[in-house]
């Protein structure tokens, strides 16, 4: 750990000011936003994040961290801690997958401290990114080449990679966001603005140091999901090596409207998979219009995991997303909604 | 001997408890030191080669650094440690050497914790890289059989290769489990103070009298200005149990600044300035009749080591002993790798052995078509295999009776496959645990005041495992106190010593030589009381008295006040000073004992009876039918283990290792890369336990066992065998559950899907 200068930002404003350099959620980039800490602390702890200024955006909870559900949209403050988040009665009943998806992360004293905004941007849990004594990473040090790629990556993603960069995105609340075409809300040095869900975090491109596509400066301060005849029967299968307090090495965000036994529309995401939170379009479309029954979820789930690259250790990956998406669309099937 | 005054064998809440829970408890660590500097250790990132140049501008630039240590300023100063069994080991700063990934390169030490980790992160190394070996099959990895010795035998009898190939029926098989380290939360920590030539060492140790010993040698000291202090150990494993290299540069360092140095290394370093369970590889063969009995057993293990080291734990004295069987065969081979030299891990070669073994023996009950319980009913006996002494007890099938009944074995449907519960496939699995009774000598100083207080001081270990209750229960049982009134004194090695805390030893060593001591009051003040004309005992056999806390009392209810009783043998408290040396020891055992080593008679090498606790362990899985992840909701285990001092504190070491046998089956593994020869995950997010929701139901039964034989209080130890069976057992299971033998550890869903 670096010695560095702390400020504390009271509202947004004062937030975007200090955070000028924050970049596009570099490694590098000179300023960093604490929230819940919950990554920055530890990276920074293992020298990983070496800011020279951290602006601590709690002050932020005040007018940031509102939870409404209507029935248009559920809007969510950036700074609401995952677990209050979880337990809001408007979730729980009419955006299960997103309660699940939460209800699942991390441990409970973690829950209570990390918000929303700085979940969706926790960053990847790459062992060769989180220890600074492997010298080839390209997220940490551009150049320098992807240790994964040819060591042990069992962990590591199969959809949405590059040579440049491997590592998985590790994130479930991020995954059902994705799913349910939610929007996040940027507020930055020109103003406030929408942007899709989708498209925060940027795929690799040979520069998997760049992140996301937050302008410098822009804070994370909503979001916003679209209420849709799917959100309530919807689910969050996470698999995993042990039972609670671990990261996905697969799971899926699952949302279905259905129309007597076939599916109206269907909304995928999946996690432990891919570099970045990821939506199965291809598998969605092959639904539409289509019983749910294993031979037809078999398909979907063959479709979202065509484009899947494996290195070795992660051979396994593709067969196990297959099986959870398809265990995941039979028990959303299932659900009373 | 057996219990029959009292408090043996009824369960005691710990009397360090509440101090434990309230912070009141100084682990190492906590023990408070004047001014103290703090080091951070610097690591290779590289598992071979050499330091070509070291770049400390910017550390030293960093306020509040006082000294860097590396192989330019301090090599030649100490002589390197030794390995586990005493032979070569890797080596740190004595020169630019590297041996093996996160070798100790540097310390850095400063004012703060957080300067001297930033300066630390500054460091610029250069070094001279050479393509490392990682493991097993690594090119320039180099396999040899393990050197013999007393305590080293490959156990043998009658003519294997003629009975295996004459068998009906027949099992070969090769299995192998995974690099694991221990993870104690207490980290790896070393306090040194200087006072003049006299150096105290505060680090939680596993042994006291070795630890001082060890860093004498190391430093050239006379061992009597070496004190080691360790009151609370923070879990340990065996990962205490032995001296590492940190020890002596934080005393150099501490020599340099004339002032204390504190180390706290990471949960990383852990990983590699300590040791770890190495992997192992195992082919066993086994021959049997129709009927089931065994007629052959083949065991030929493969361990990983470091280049320097022939440490190895060699479970075969434990496997050729387990069942009836005429014809055995053994052999261990080390692997030289690029590695830390491995070292103690509960039950070091019971639980990867006993993992092929009764993983065999679970393919051998299928190709039999016997219930596996049954299949080891058949080959138990009261007799060691090996060499026809009879086992001092063996308790093995009451075991596997009780459990299966707790358990509901009887609604086991032996075909794989066959018991589901919706979209979760059921499966059952059973094991044998054992593990060897071992005892060392053992002193200690107990003092009794005329008001019935006791307080007995000796230099054992409280390693999580309740040492400081069992030792109380003794000297109140014995005295006839009650536990609140002994006060006991562990931890520091100005106190008469004891043997290392391994080998599950402990509680036999201690309650001995504890008893023995309260004896030695006992017959003191009984021996003046007959003597004396002013007592209700004058003349009377002293061997008929006994001390209460009411007093001296003896046959018919004659009892004297203690002050009275004392007041004849001493002005005050009398104290005794006493040392146990079991039967069976070798001679000058007791004396090394003072200069840190640690024989033992152990439980497979004594001449009159071959002595082991043994117990049964059921598991249930439940295997997911699509997406294959195993959980293990309910496990009954039963031992017999002789006389159980403290059930309380017993039935958590029994479910601790029932725990971690999950974990090591299920969960637990340092991941090698192949390329680098360096440990991947070294994290506690990445390395994986259990959390509370994995570990379901987990029931213990006690299998009451009368031992007069193992010794004279009938003691086995229960630190390690809790573990041994669950790896097999849970690996059995998954097979009932799915049909698939999974031969390697640990067990995850990539190898079921």
């Amino acid at each position: 750990m670096r010695p560095f200068s702390y400020e504390r930002a009271s509202d947004v404003q004062r937030a975007v000011i200090g955070g000028r350099e924050t970049r596009q959620g570099q490694t590098d980039a000179p300023v960093q936003f604490l929230a819940g800490g919950t990554t920055l602390i530890d990276l920074m702890k293992l020298d990983v994040l070496r800011p020279a200024r951290v602006v601590d955006i709690k002050g932020l909870k005040a007018a940031h961290a509102s939870i409404e559900a209507t029935p248009q949209r559920l809007r969510l403050g950036a700074l609401a801690s995952m677990a209050a988040t979880a337990r809001h009665p408007g979730v729980l009943r009419d955006y299960p997958v997103i309660a699940e998806s939460l209800q699942l992360a991390a441990s409970a004293q973690l829950r209570n401290m990390a918000t929303l905004g700085g979940n969706v941007l926790q960053r990847t849990r790459c062992p060769y990114y989180r220890d600074t004594s492997w010298a080839e990473c390209n997220k940490r040090d551009p150049g320098s080449g992807c240790t994964a790629l040819k060591s042990f990556n069992r962990n590591h993603a199969v959809l949405g990679v590059d040579d440049s960069c491997i590592s998985q995105y590790p994130g479930d609340f991020a995954v059902a966001l994705v799913a349910l075409d939610a929007a996040v809300e940027l507020t930055g040095p020109t103003g406030r603005r929408m942007i899709a869900f989708e498209t925060l975090h940027r795929p690799p491109q040979g520069k998997p140091n760049v992140e996301t596509t937050l302008m410098p400066g822009e804070v994370i301060t909503a979001f916003e999901v679209p209420a849709g005849p799917w959100t309530r029967r919807s689910l969050y299968l996470k698999i995993r090596d042990r039972s609670s307090y671990e990261f996905a090495l697969s799971s899926a965000a699952v949302a279905l409207d259905l129309n007597g036994g076939a599916v109206r529309q269907a909304r995928i995401g999946l996690g432990g998979m891919a570099y970045r939170p990821w939506r199965a379009k291809e598998a969605e479309a092959l639904l539409v219009g289509r019983p749910l029954n294993e031979g037809n979820a078999m398909a979907a789930a063959t479709a979202a995991l065509a484009g899947a690259r494996t290195h070795g250790g992660n051979d396994f990956k593709p067969e196990l997303g297959r099986r959870t998406l398809v265990r995941a669309l039979l028990q959303a099937a299932a659900m009373e909604a | 001997m057996a219990d029959d005054t009292g408090l043996i064998g009824k369960p005691a809440v710990r009397i360090d408890g509440v101090a434990k829970v309230t912070g009141e408890a100084r682990y190492a660590s906590d023990e408070p030191v004047p001014n103290p500097a703090f080091a951070f250790l610097v690591t290779s990132p590289i598992a071979s080669g050499r330091v070509r140049s070291i770049d400390q501008t910017a550390a030293r630039a960093v306020p509040g650094v006082l000294d860097i240590l590396t192989h330019e300023n301090v090599a030649g100063e100490i002589t390197p440690p030794k390995a586990p069994d005493q032979g070569k080991t890797t080596t740190t700063l004595e020169s630019d050497k590297v041996w093996h990934d996160g070798q100790i390169v540097a310390v850095v030490v400063a004012e703060t914790f957080e300067g001297a980790r930033e300066a630390a992160h500054r460091i610029n190394i250069a070094y001279d890289v050479q393509p490392p070996a990682a493991s097993f099959d690594s090119p320039g990895a180099q396999e040899e059989p393990r050197k013999l010795g007393p305590e080293k035998k490959d156990p043998v009898k009658g003519d294997f290769a003629t009975a295996f190939a004459a068998a009906p029926v027949k099992i070969d098989a090769r299995y192998a489990t995974p690099t694991q380290h221990h993870n104690p939360i207490e980290l790896f920590t070393t306090t040194c103070v200087w006072d003049g030539p006299k150096l105290t060492v505060y680090e939680p140790t596993q042994t006291m009298y070795g630890l001082k010993a060890g860093v004498a040698k190391q430093l050239g000291l006379d061992p009597a200005n070496v004190r080691t202090v360790s009151r609370y150990v923070g879990g340990a494993f065996g990962s205490k149990g032995m001296l590492t290299s940190r020890t002596a540069w934080i005393a150099i360092a501490a020599r340099r600044l004339k002032r204390p140095v504190k180390l706290v290394a990471t949960r990383d370093q852990g990983f590699t300035i300590a040791t770890y369970r190495a992997e192992t590889r195992h082919h066993l063969q086994l021959g049997a009749t129709p009927d089931g009995r065994l007629t052959a057993l083949r065991h030929e293990g493969w361990e990983v080591t470091s280049r320097p080291s022939g440490y190895n734990v060699g479970g075969t004295d434990t496997t050729a002993r387990m069942y009836a069987c005429p014809n055995v065969a053994t052999k261990v081979n080390i692997v030289h790798a690029d590695r830390n030299t491995p070292g103690f891990m509960r039950a070091p070669p019971d639980t990867p052995y006993m993992f092929a073994l009764e993983s065999a023996m679970d393919e051998l009950s299928y190709a039999l078509n016997l219930d596996p319980i049954e299949l080891r009913r058949i080959n138990d006996t009261q007799t060691d295999p090996i060499d026809g002494k009879p086992f001092s007890s063996r308790s093995l099938m009451k075991c596997f009776d009780q459990a299966a009944a707790r358990f509901g074995w009887a609604k086991r449907n032996p075909k794989p496959g066959s018991m589901r519960d919706g979209d979760w496939l059921i499966g059952y699995g059973c094991a044998t645990a054992c593990y060897p009774s071992n005892i060392g000598p053992a002193a200690a100083r107990l003092s009794l005041t005329p008001r019935g207080k006791a307080v007995i001081q000796l230099a054992a270990h409280e390693i999580g495992t309740g040492a400081y209750t069992t030792i109380a229960i003794t000297v109140a049982d014995r005295l006839g106190l009650k536990l609140e009134d002994v006060k006991v004194v562990l931890g520091d090695s100005d106190l008469p010593p004891v043997p290392v805390a391994g080998g599950s030893n402990n509680a036999a060593s201690t309650a001995h030589v504890a008893a023995k001591a309260c004896e030695e009051i006992r017959a003191k003040l009984a021996a003046a009381a007959v003597a004396a004309n002013d007592t209700p005992f004058a003349g009377l056999d002293p061997a008929t008295l006994k001390v209460t806390a009411a007093g001296l009392v003896g046959p018919g209810g004659k009892r004297e006040p203690l002050d009275k009783a004392m007041a004849r043998v001493s002005g005050g408290p009398l104290e005794v000073h006493v040392e146990n040396a079991p039967e069976g020891l070798k001679p000058g055992a007791l004396a090394g004992l003072y200069q840190g080593q640690a024989d033992m008679v152990r439980g497979t090498a004594r001449k009159d009876v071959t002595a082991f606790a043994f117990g049964a362990q059921l598991v249930e899985v439940r295997v997911h039918a699509r997406t294959c992840e195993v959980r293990a909701p309910r496990v009954v285990s039963a031992f017999a283990a002789g006389t159980i001092v403290n059930p309380l504190t017993a039935y958590s070491q029994f479910m601790g290792g029932a725990t971690w046998g999950l974990s090591s089956a299920l969960h637990e593994a340092t991941e090698v890369d192949p390329r680098t020869a360096r440990y991947v995950n070294d994290n506690l997010a990445d390395y994986l336990v259990p959390v509370n929701a994995d570990v379901g139901s987990l029931e213990v039964i006690m299998v009451p066992e009368e031992d007069n034989r193992v010794n004279p209080m009938g003691i086995k130890g229960i630190g390690e065998i809790g573990i041994v069976g669950m790896n097999a057992a849970v690996a059995n299971a998954v097979y009932h559950a799915t049909g698939r033998r999974i031969r390697e550890l640990p067990i995850r869903i990539e190898k079921l899907l």
